[in-house]
């Protein structure tokens, strides 16, 4: 069997792309790709809607539809395109800064209402393209251009806020563990209802360099070194799980999606 | 043409919005309460449904814009509604509708501000807001019914311009108009032509959404369909994609502008009332267009020869038709619930610093009655 | 604006005045759907606090067989008012020849020409709810002004209510039409 390289979905003549070295993004989105085509979508029934930052540059590579935003704001655009179109496959590919910093309230509502749709993050910990300022997922006391001191605010845990809002599928994973990657990300693409994909990913020219990882590597290592998932994790000790991050399907519910129940209420409308 | 029989009833101006955004074949509403357009959510939450159409309550403002124009890629008809505070939260991805040449209506019930203002009461203070709120380079269609008739009436004109144009038009009212209730009898089906907007037709590897036809308008196709496409925020070029290139910025910022320039007197509406003989020209839209009239029937009576021109369109401004009529009269007044004179100043550019102009300005809240015009006349 | 002696070219301009909960702005709605049963136009207008309840309550309705332009009452040719606030408001009007009418247990009485005082809560009250208050002083400010005819807010209250609500409401109207014209 020919491995499935999701290059159809890509436009032609763009490689090489336009993130750093050492970047996660490329990664992510190769895993995504992969995962359309293994799972026989066609590009016409793909939406793909992205914000603003290094990963909301994500459409341009791409031949399927696509629509690209405003910062923060993905999920709440791709919240009308599921909503009049249920039968297409829409994936919110996000930076942390837009999905859960300036767009936190789209995200946690997204989930709440449970719509159909599959939020994929890539979580490098600081704003990339601007410049490596802190964001709402830089832990606390590590150094941005905006904590240069340190960062005197603690990070969300973008997994469990989902989870808590009212997801129907919530994973983690990194950039460092490519199979279980697609894994997820089709698993979540194959969910109905709010699905988020979180994927660690190292940003080496900003995050990394400030704190001590400034090799390509040496951000790929932390990763690897510091993500366990759930059963390892619950091993550790209460010193070792501070800094640790817990990988793997984190939730699931089979709630009726946004679609489902809003078709319901059309129904008793008109027999009113 | 035979008369229809129609059912009259007493109608919202609010109501008569939501009313006319389904005549016009609406699918879809997401939006926010805000006083005074809270009816008009209402309204949609209860008959989207009903004709098979979605409604969303969104978290905010930001998040509604947005998915009206997520909505409408997906090929419906859609629409929002909002006041003043709600209006700023939109700005933003109303931007996005306008460079990504997105159809979709949103209505500004203006109120009294600034910041959460007078939370109830009637304002127009929005008119320079609704044309340059949003950052960078771009132009707006924008409405201004002047009675609850013409609520229903221009929402329908609003999303027939809409469609036709692949643009966001924005209806501006005020609390006055959309709280007032008044007979009107909705027009039957068919009564009034709808517009739908333009489809692709060539093969869709052919396909690119900002590839203008003559009428300066490109097709445009909804995701879902055979034909595949991106619609973009950032500078594009005609096939959607990132273009950086300074001649397609020139091309882009040119294209967006000259479709509603082409189509200038399509898109200019006004009405005028005892023009023909008068002395003394009021210009007016929205809540003021009613006193305006009173009050120049009034002045009328006591021998001064007043006519009314309503600004049916505030957006693209009625320049030409300011100027033809005021250059025919003695005084010009222009009654605005504002203090600034947004629309005076428009008026003022139009007829020359040389000509007076008289400026009514009421900012407490409180319409504008025949009265306070009757002492400037 | 108009001398009140001035015709008003078959213009009427009506003042419903109390607090937020008494259910004005509804009867505003019903007197102006009886008066386009009779080919009139209608302009209906409200002026309320941000407060769902309480505070003073202004509903307007003007009828006109010409189109109405100016979406407020100017001059009002009839006012009720239902709280002790909104009488104070609108009594200099009655000086004026303006008829007012006003609820005997929720205000202060007051003497002198052109008060139509009667206890409208109460006799709703006997009727069956307090509610129909404002119904039973439409049927008396109609049959007062000329305005309206009662049948026509009759058949108004028959297109909103069923069974033993409207025939309450039925009551109520024609116990209103009773205190003037009896």
């Amino acid at each position: 069997m020919l491995q499935k390289t999701g290059e159809k979905y890509l436009k032609e003549g763009v490689l090489p792309h336009m993130w750093c070295s050492g970047c996660g993004i490329g990664v992510m989105l190769g895993a995504l790709l992969r995962s359309f085509e293994e799972l026989g979508y066609a590009k016409n029934e793909v939406v793909v809607v992205t914000g603003i930052g290094c990963t909301g540059k994500a459409d341009d590579y791409l031949v399927t539809n696509a629509l690209h935003t405003t910062h923060g704001r993905a999920l709440a655009f791709a919240t009308g395109i599921k909503a009049v179109r249920p039968e297409l496959k829409i994936v919110a590919l996000m930076g942390d800064g837009d999905s859960v910093t300036i767009g936190g309230n789209h995200f946690i509502h997204a989930a709440r209402r449970n719509i159909d749709v599959t939020a994929i993050v890539n979580n490098n910990f600081n704003y990339g393209m601007t410049g490596g300022q802190a964001s709402g997922t830089t832990p606390g006391g590590k150094l941005s251009s905006t904590t240069l001191y340190g960062n005197p605010e603690d990070d969300f845990d973008i997994s469990a806020l989902a989870c808590t809002a009212g997801a129907n599928y919530v994973a983690r994973t990194t950039i460092a563990h490519g199979w279980e990657m697609q894994q997820l990300i089709k698993e979540a693409l194959t969910k109905k209802g709010f699905s988020l994909v979180e994927v660690l990913s190292p940003c080496p020219t900003n995050y990394g360099k400030r704190n001590k990882m400034g090799e390509p590597l040496d951000m790929l290592r932390w990763l690897r070194k510091n993500c366990v998932p759930s059963d390892a994790y619950a091993k550790l000790g209460e010193a070792e799980k501070e800094g640790s991050f817990i990988i793997g399907k984190l939730c699931e519910r089979d709630k009726p999606d946004f679609n489902t129940r809003y078709a319901e209420i059309q129904e008793k409308a008109m027999s009113v | 043409m035979s008369k229809v029989e129609r059912k009259v009833r007493l109608i919202q101006g609010n109501e008569a919005i939501a009313a006319g955004a389904v005549y016009a074949g609406a699918g879809f509403y997401a939006g926010y309460p805000i006083t005074p357009s809270s009816e008009i959510m209402n309204d949609a939450a209860r008959l989207m449904p009903r004709v098979g159409g979605i409604f969303v309550q969104m978290e905010d403002e930001i998040g509604s814009i947005a998915a009206v124009v997520g909505a409408s890629l997906g090929g419906a008809k859609a629409f929002t509604a909002t006041s003043g505070p709600g209006f700023s939260l939109m700005q933003e991805n109303l931007g996005v509708a306008v460079m990504g040449e997105v159809p979709c209506v949103l209505i500004n019930v203006q109120r009294s501000g600034p910041s959460t203002g007078l939370a109830t009461k009637p304002g127009q203070a929005d008119i320079m807001q609704v044309r340059w709120g949003r950052h960078g380079d771009q132009t707006i269609i924008a409405l201004c019914p002047g009675s609850v008739p013409e609520c229903f009436l221009l929402t329908v004109k609003a999303f027939n311009l809409s469609e036709k144009f692949r643009v966001p038009v924005v209806l501006v009212t005020d609390e006055v108009i959309a709280h007032a209730r008044q007979n009107f009898a909705i027009p039957e089906p068919g009564e009034i032509p709808l517009v739908e907007r333009k489809s692709p037709a060539g093969p869709p590897e052919k396909y690119r959404p900002f590839d203008a036809e003559e009428d300066g308008v490109a097709p445009l196709a909804a995701y879902g369909g055979e034909y595949v496409f991106h619609i973009s925020s950032s500078m594009h070029g005609p096939d959607g994609y990132s273009n950086n290139n300074p001649d397609n910025a020139i091309w882009r910022i040119k294209q967006l502008h000259e479709k509603i320039e082409m189509h200038r007197d399509e898109i200019v509406m006004t009405n005028t009332y005892d023009t023909d003989d008068m002395d003394v020209l009021l210009v007016a839209c929205g809540a003021t267009t009613g006193a305006s009239r009173a009050a120049a029937l009034e002045a009328r009576r006591n021998g001064i020869r007043a006519g009314v021109l309503h600004l049916v369109t505030i957006w693209p401004f009625p320049d030409r038709e300011v100027k033809e009529l005021a250059g025919r009269v003695k005084k010009v007044v222009v009654p605005e619930m504002n203090y600034a004179g947004q629309v005076a100043g428009e008026v003022q550019k139009v007829i020359g610093p040389d000509t007076e102009l008289t400026r009514v300005n009421k900012y407490n809240g409180q319409i504008i009655t025949p009265r306070d015009i009757l002492e400037v006349l | 604006m108009r001398d009140k002696k001035e015709t008003k070219n078959g213009i009427t301009e009506v003042v419903l005045a109390g607090s937020g909960g008494q259910g004005l702005i509804s009867s505003g709605i019903m007197l102006g759907e009886a008066a386009i049963l009779e080919d009139k136009n209608v302009m209906q207008s409200a002026s309320y606090g941000i407060a769902q309840r309480g505070g003073l309550s202004i509903a307007e309705v003007i009828i006109s067989d010409s189109e109405i332009l100016f979406q407020h009452v100017e001059s009002p040719d009839i006012v009720l008012t239902l709280t002790e606030e909104s009488v104070k408001l609108y009594e200099p009007l009655a000086e004026k020849g303006v008829p007012v009418f006003y609820d005997t247990m929720l205000a202060e009485k007051r003497t002198g020409d052109n008060f139509y005082g009667y206890p409208f809560t109460e006799m709703a009250g006997v009727l069956g709810h307090s509610g129909m208050a404002n119904v039973i002083a439409l049927g008396a400010m109609a049959v007062r002004s000329g305005m309206i005819k009662a049948e026509s807010l009759e058949e108004v209250l028959r297109e909103r209510f069923a069974g033993e609500t409207l025939e309450m409401n039925i009551k109520a109207l024609y116990k209103g039409v009773g205190l003037v014209s009896g």
